[in-house]
């Protein structure tokens, strides 16, 4: 064979496509890497937080320690290692025995070495209460008004399902009265004061109608009692693994299961049920039990009610920008000017919202409209609008940028027929470029949203609380109420994370809430591109 | 107003009178003097960049929208100033009509495409645009295409049926004359053939001037010839006579191909 000479020889390698051009490698590692730091991101909040919700199973065990012997039960949550003098390394587990009530902490660390014996023992309940977090115990028997049911009899479980139902009837009831019927009193008293306060009303005629309202609380208050007679009769006794006996009124009991006597279907069923309840009922026992629906309620108000600002005011802005202002010095000023305020700290847009909308707007609002009302602010108070609005400021140069972008794109051509077609310049924009636009725009959009449902900084400051009374759009008139406070999913897990007087209890649930709100986030995103999508192939510009 | 209804074609339709236009400090168009006759077909042609478009283009003042443009001279079309201060450049638009080197047809459907003109000029009557639709189709020779499917999205027509598109749309308020800044450049020479018989028809309404850089296209359908050169007139006058005995050797280099 004969070897080809180099200067003849037109397709000489050099070395170049064969090997692969240097550093594509490097090019792939930086984009693994981050797909890497995502999943695993992803991956640890979605395993912590559907974890949290699984029913385990209760062992108990037998310890002999340093302070003599023990018998306790729960459920293990962690295990570990510490150091001990020696540099050895002693294994230990974490677990959660619940009884708070009685034990003072529900979370207990406790060497291996000490643990004599353990066992997945039948019988054991975790109880769910309206005090003191979960109890454990082996239930002994349930009083009621038509006669007592022991343990292991036939139908003593219904028998407690029955009345935990009962029971949440009567919540529900009461809840009604309390909330409903007795704020719309206490409301009524308190405009009443306001009229006197102002001269609106005669001291006699106030003092008059003062007492039917006072009747009108007591009846209520009646109302309540008799409804929480249902329940009166019901007492529940246990006892727990270190042999106490314990009882519980049935109004204390919101739920029961016996993890070590269900099969896995059973106790799956269980942990959909707790996530439902997770995502409907409202938060107890300084947010570390219940629900989160508020928080759910109150980030997407606030999303939807700052994309409802942003939009319009981000996309005008962006059409005199791009279509109308002269292009010059000044106009590329301005855009250095939005293009810089998206860099601006977020809690920098809080203090702003705070001096500017509540401080300013909201007492000038009260100073006309609700003056019967000071000192007791109505606007000039932190709120859900004064939040959203905030919320939309801090969001305006995404949609801008965004925006601006969308309008460039339009082909010349397309804008030059308009024209000669008759069309003026609004309407050109009107007809031709801002539908030609909107899947850009829609972006924009999308991507203000993202950031302002995951926003929590500047919301401690104009109006997220850690506790929120009532939602902001509720059945009382007028039924949408912007100057309330609100509950946001980002400022929950804050405030579970690091506000909680039981940082060990609400750690299940600060990574439940991070996975509901990296969820909402995408829920909301998912719509608005399938929004998006529509409206792409609806306005498909031609490609030449 | 229609042109139709003239008793005689003028001469001097649209009379460009000692024309000049800079971009910025840069002149494109030196003392440009000439007259286009009234229903006729009247071809711009000229190596690129000799100002042919730019002349085209400031028949219906579409170079008003750049920046730092200024003119001198005047452009009368049919006796009137188009920089007269009462002529308002939307009504001037709706009397001269325009199609573009490249088709681009509105996102809309080709019902909408076409109506879009009346939609601007306040026009909504359904039984009135159903009319245009059908007039304006016809007269692009593309109704027989798209008559099943009026109210699909324009887009899914060939290139060729949406340069006819845009010429229907042109054409749809019914202006005086159309203006066609190489309508062909971007179509296959079947499109391009039916188009320049859709020219030859189309004259008999309206008044044409055509930009193009196809000189066989040029002699094939119009009727009047005008060669630019670095911004000026160099030559005008009927078409068999530009080209088969021009009298500038500039003009002769050119149509002969003799030049860069």
């Amino acid at each position: 064979m004969r070897q080809p000479s180099k200067e003849n020889n037109l397709f000489v390698s050099t070395g170049r496509s064969s090997k692969g051009e240097p550093w594509i490698w490097l090019t792939a590692g930086g984009l693994s890497l981050g797909i890497v730091m995502v999943i695993a991101l992803l991956g640890l909040i979605l395993i912590k937080g559907v974890s949290s919700f699984w029913p385990r199973q209760i062992v108990v065990m037998q310890i002999d320690g340093e302070n003599g012997s023990n018998k306790m039960a729960g459920y293990i949550t962690e295990r570990s290692e510490r150091p001990s003098e020696g540099g050895n390394r002693i294994a230990q587990i974490q677990i959660f025995r619940g009884n708070k009530d009685i034990y003072g902490e529900s979370f207990l660390y406790l060497d291996e070495r000490n643990i004599k014996s353990q066992e997945i023992s039948p019988g054991y309940m975790l109880v769910e209460r309206t005090e003191y977090g979960p109890a454990i115990l082996k239930p002994v028997k349930l009083v009621t008004p038509s006669g007592t049911i022991e343990e292991g009899t036939q139908g003593f479980d219904d028998a407690v399902q029955r009345m935990i139902a009962i029971n949440e009837e009567v919540r529900e009831q009461t809840r009604h009265i309390e909330r409903k019927l007795i704020g719309a009193n206490a409301r009524a008293i308190r405009d009443i004061e306001i009229d006197l306060k102002v001269g609106k009303v005669e001291a006699e005629a106030a003092a008059a109608m003062r007492e039917v309202l006072q009747e009108e609380f007591v009846k209520f208050q009646a109302d309540a009692a008799k409804v929480r007679e249902r329940i009166a009769g019901y007492e529940f006794h246990g006892l727990t693994a270190d042999g106490r006996e314990v009882s519980y009124m049935g109004s204390q009991l919101l739920g029961s299961f016996r993890p070590n006597d269900s099969n896995w279907f059973q106790r799956f069923w269980e942990m959909l049920q707790r996530m439902w309840r997770f995502l409907i009922e409202e938060p107890r026992e300084a947010n570390t039990e219940g629900g989160v629906y508020p928080a759910i309620f109150g980030t997407v108000v606030m999303t939807l009610t700052m994309t409802f600002f942003v939009t319009p005011l981000g996309v005008i802005a962006a059409i005199y920008l791009r279509e109308y202002a002269k292009q010059g010095q000044m106009v590329r000023v301005v855009r250095i000017c939005v293009n810089n305020l998206a860099g601006v700290p977020s809690i920098v847009f809080g203090v702003f919202g705070l001096a500017f909308f509540v401080y300013f707007v909201g007492n000038s609002i009260d100073q006309v409209f609700y003056g019967d009302k000071l000192p007791t602010p109505t606007f000039g108070t932190p709120g859900i609008l004064w939040a959203s609005l905030t919320l939309a400021l801090l969001t305006l140069p995404v949609v801008i940028v965004a925006t601006e972008e969308a309008l460039s794109a339009v082909p010349r051509g397309v804008r030059e027929a308009a024209l000669a077609c008759g069309a003026s310049k609004w309407q050109a924009i009107q007809r031709i470029v801002i539908p030609a636009s909107l899947p850009g725009i829609m972006t924009g959009i999308i991507l203000a949203m993202a950031r302002g449902a995951g926003e929590v900084a500047p919301l401690m400051l104009v109006g997220a609380v850690k506790l929120a009374p009532s939602l902001p759009i509720d059945d009382i008139a007028p039924y949408i109420h912007p100057e309330r406070k609100f509950m946001h999913l980002g400022f929950h897990i804050y405030d579970l994370g690091f506000q909680s007087p039981d940082a060990e209890a609400a750690k299940p649930i600060v990574f439940a809430t991070a996975l509901l709100l990296i969820l909402l986030v995408l829920v909301l995103n998912l719509t608005a591109i399938i929004i998006r999508n529509r409206l792409k192939k609806k306005f498909a510009v031609s490609h030449f | 107003m229609s042109a139709t209804t003239a008793t005689m074609p003028r001469p001097d339709f649209i009379h460009v009178e000692d024309y000049n236009f800079w971009y910025g400090q840069n002149q494109v168009l030196f003392d440009i003097d000439m007259e286009i006759p009234e229903c006729q077909v009247t071809a711009l042609i000229g190596p690129s960049g000799c100002g042919k478009s730019t002349l085209l283009r400031n028949m219906n003042r579409m170079n008003d929208l750049i920046d730092g443009v200024s003119h001198k001279g005047d452009i009368r079309l049919n006796g009137t100033s188009l920089y007269d201060p009462d002529v308002e450049v939307i009504s001037l638009r709706k009397r001269v009509g325009m199609v573009f080197q490249k088709y681009n047809p509105f996102a809309k459907s080709i019902y909408e495409n076409v109506v879009f003109s009346l939609r601007v000029a306040g026009r909504g009557k359904r039984c009135e645009l159903d009319e245009t639709v059908e007039r304006s189709l016809k007269d692009a020779a593309l109704w027989d295409e798209v008559k099943d499917r009026l109210h699909d999205s324009a887009f899914g027509l060939s290139g060729g049926q949406q340069q006819r598109l845009c010429i229907a749309r042109a054409i749809a308020n019914q202006p005086e004359i159309l203006l066609m800044d190489e309508p062909c450049a971007a179509l296959d020479p079947l499109a391009t053939l039916k188009i320049e018989e859709l020219i030859t028809t189309l004259k008999k309404q309206f008044t044409i001037v055509i930009v193009t850089h196809n000189m066989e296209q040029a002699t094939r359908c119009s009727d009047r010839t005008a060669f630019l050169y670095m911004g000026k007139l160099v030559e005008y006058g009927d078409t068999l006579q530009l080209f088969g005995n021009p009298k500038q050797k500039d003009t002769e280099a050119y149509i002969s191909g003799r030049f860069s």
